[in-house]
């Protein structure tokens, strides 16, 4: 199918809209754009970051996943108490596949759940006693771990208990460092402002605390990847990047990130955000305090990759940039093998993105280097800055879908027909059912690395294992099959 | 009144970023921009513009500063 015109995607827009009441109309009608490159500021074709309409589907997250699950959940050496009923923390235990080195259980803990599993009781009589119970039950059963973190669950804020003094206390009863979050999930309109609480509490409770450790001995080439959550073992091939250009990274946030690696940032040379959506809070804040200039990359797909490295290069001195030109030559001719083996069964196919925090935009680079076309992208919980950054990745005339709706994103693809589509859990099984190819981009569908060289040799496969898998031709069953080709099958037989 | 934050952008043109509304934009004027007065009225590439009270320019950048809205553009 050829893409869509400017008209023709305007008129896709306003039928799919029809069928709202005018309210709802009005509303949405903001979040739906086609994208226009001359356009320099979003907000002046689409609208973000607003609350979800009742009644229409949505599939945002709420303030406490984006501090427990994104931001604090992969730090590997704390313990993150679910504070307040169990469900929250439990149905969203280890779903996103952050990697980390370490002993589970012993000093590693970003796969298990620790919840104070509230009680009636607790709601009515407040729950400081039991959280103060708890931490020192934690440190009893695991001396090793390195500090702990209080992520509230609605039910915190609404009962108004003072998890800022349990936690101080308690923090001088451990001697470890216990942080108060205060993300409970009726906080803002998703978990965009999860982030952002979780950025402010690390701001607030880890930064300046080893501010008179003298042990740490910089260099001149210490960096830092923030932003990268270790997505089935994405900042280790980042990572890796980095270091054989003559970098030395010294510290991962949050993915397969510790403690003392956060207390250590404010002495990087430079900080490089991937995700800028969940971080660049505390970026722009170490800017400003410790004078650490931070710089957004993209690891996505080679022409991304070598892009960002010399970038980055180019931030130090002419041997980093020497040895960047080295490492993309290295890697040159694995990119060539992998171009070469799957650009030509993947060449011309259509996607349509729908995910969160920098993919909607990052990935673009990685399809496009193997010939395919995002034709349509949409965040769950960006903000304008996020728009303001995809218009200039979209090509013209491509769909943006700001907090897209079930229905929406529905019908959107049964116009636009793309040939793969790449979204979360919730979306999957019902675009498979309609014959579409599909992989699950917040967890790279049980596979990855997705960044880095290594990462984009994995990207290739997956999208051709989806893409060119013989069942999407087999959803018609025989008998129903064009009599034509029954005959032939028939002969064939 | 609003809490704003001024940082050079990479071309070494001051860049405007409002924390509570995401919004990040470059200055396109600055009213007052010597060592010993500095800030007034700024204007964006928006069209928006907004006011700091003139002060003696900031050691260094990024700087936070309250500013108060003139003329948001919208
Ligand atoms: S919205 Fe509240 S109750 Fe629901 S998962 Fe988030 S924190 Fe838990």
């Amino acid at each position: 199918m050829s893409n869509l015109t400017r008209e023709e995607t305007e008129a896709l827009i306003a039928e799919v809209l029809e069928v709202y009441p005018d309210k709802a109309k009005k509303d949405r009608a903001k979040h739906l754009a086609v994208n226009d490159q001359s356009i320099e500021q979003s907000k002046k074709c689409i609208t973000s970051n607003r609350k979800s309409l009742p009644g229409v589907m949505t599939i945002r997250g709420c303030a406490y996943a984006g501090s427990r699950g994104v931001v604090w959940g992969p730090i590997k050496d704390m313990i993150h108490i679910s504070h307040g009923p169990v469900g929250c923390g439990q149905y969203s235990r280890a779903g996103r596949r952050n990697y980390y080195i370490g002993t589970t259980g012993v000093n590693t803990f970003v796969t298990m759940n620790f919840t104070s599993d509230f009680q009636e009781k607790d709601i009515v009589f407040g729950g400081d006693k039991k959280l103060a119970k708890i931490i020192t039950e934690i440190e009893e059963l695991f001396p090793l771990v390195k500090g702990i973190s209080v992520q509230s669950e609605c039910p915190i804020g609404l009962i108004g208990d003072d998890i800022e003094a349990v936690s101080k206390k308690a923090s001088a009863a451990i001697n470890k460092p216990v942080v108060p979050v205060r993300c409970e999930g009726f906080r803002g309109v998703s978990q965009s402002l999860g982030h952002h609480i979780a950025n402010d509490a690390i701001r607030d409770w880890v930064l300046d605390v080893k501010k008179e450790d003298t042990s740490f001995v910089p260099s001149p080439y210490d960096v830092t990847v923030i932003g990268d959550y270790n997505i089935g073992g994405d900042a280790w091939s980042s990572r890796i990047l980095l270091e054989e250009m003559g970098l030395r990274v010294i510290a991962q946030w949050s993915g397969d990130g510790s403690l003392a690696e956060m207390e250590l940032t404010p002495k990087a040379k430079l900080n490089l955000l991937h995700c800028y959506r969940s971080m660049n809070y505390i970026s722009r804040h170490m800017e400003e305090k410790y004078g650490i200039p931070w710089m957004e990359y993209n690891f996505f797909g080679p022409t991304k990759i070598a892009e960002s490295l010399r970038k980055i290069a180019a931030f130090f001195d002419e041997s980093i940039q020497k040895k960047c030109e080295e490492v993309i030559a290295k890697y040159q001719p694995m990119v060539d093998a992998v171009v070469a083996k799957y650009k030509p069964r993947l060449t011309g196919k259509r996607v349509m993105l729908y995910v969160g925090g920098l993919r909607p935009r990052h990935v673009i680079g990685s399809y496009e280097d193997l010939g395919m076309e995002v034709v349509g992208t949409g965040y769950e919980f960006a903000h304008g800055d996020d728009y303001d950054r995809t218009i200039k990745e979209m090509g013209n005339a491509t769909l943006l879908y700001d907090d897209v709706t079930g229905f929406e994103f529905e019908e959107f693809v049964k116009k636009v027909k793309p040939d793969l589509i790449g979204s979360g859990i919730k979306e999957k099984y019902i675009f498979q059912k309609m014959g579409i190819p599909f992989r699950q981009m917040h967890s790279w569908d049980y596979s990855g690395p997705y960044h880095g060289y290594d990462g984009f040799a994995i990207f290739a496969r997956d999208m051709d294992m989806t893409l060119n898998n013989p069942c999407w031709n087999k959803l018609i069953p025989p008998w129903k099959k064009p009599a034509a080709e029954g005959e032939d099958m028939a002969k064939a037989a | 009144m609003a809490n704003i934050m001024i940082r050079r952008g990479d071309k070494g043109e001051y860049v405007f970023y409002l924390p509570k509304r995401d919004l990040e934009d470059t200055i396109v004027s600055m009213e007052f921009d010597t060592p010993e007065k500095w800030g007034g009225e700024i204007k964006l590439n928006n069209g928006g513009s907004y006011f700091i009270e003139p002060q003696t320019a900031p050691e260094r950048l990024p700087y936070s500063v309250r500013a108060k809205r003139l003329d948001a553009a919208e």
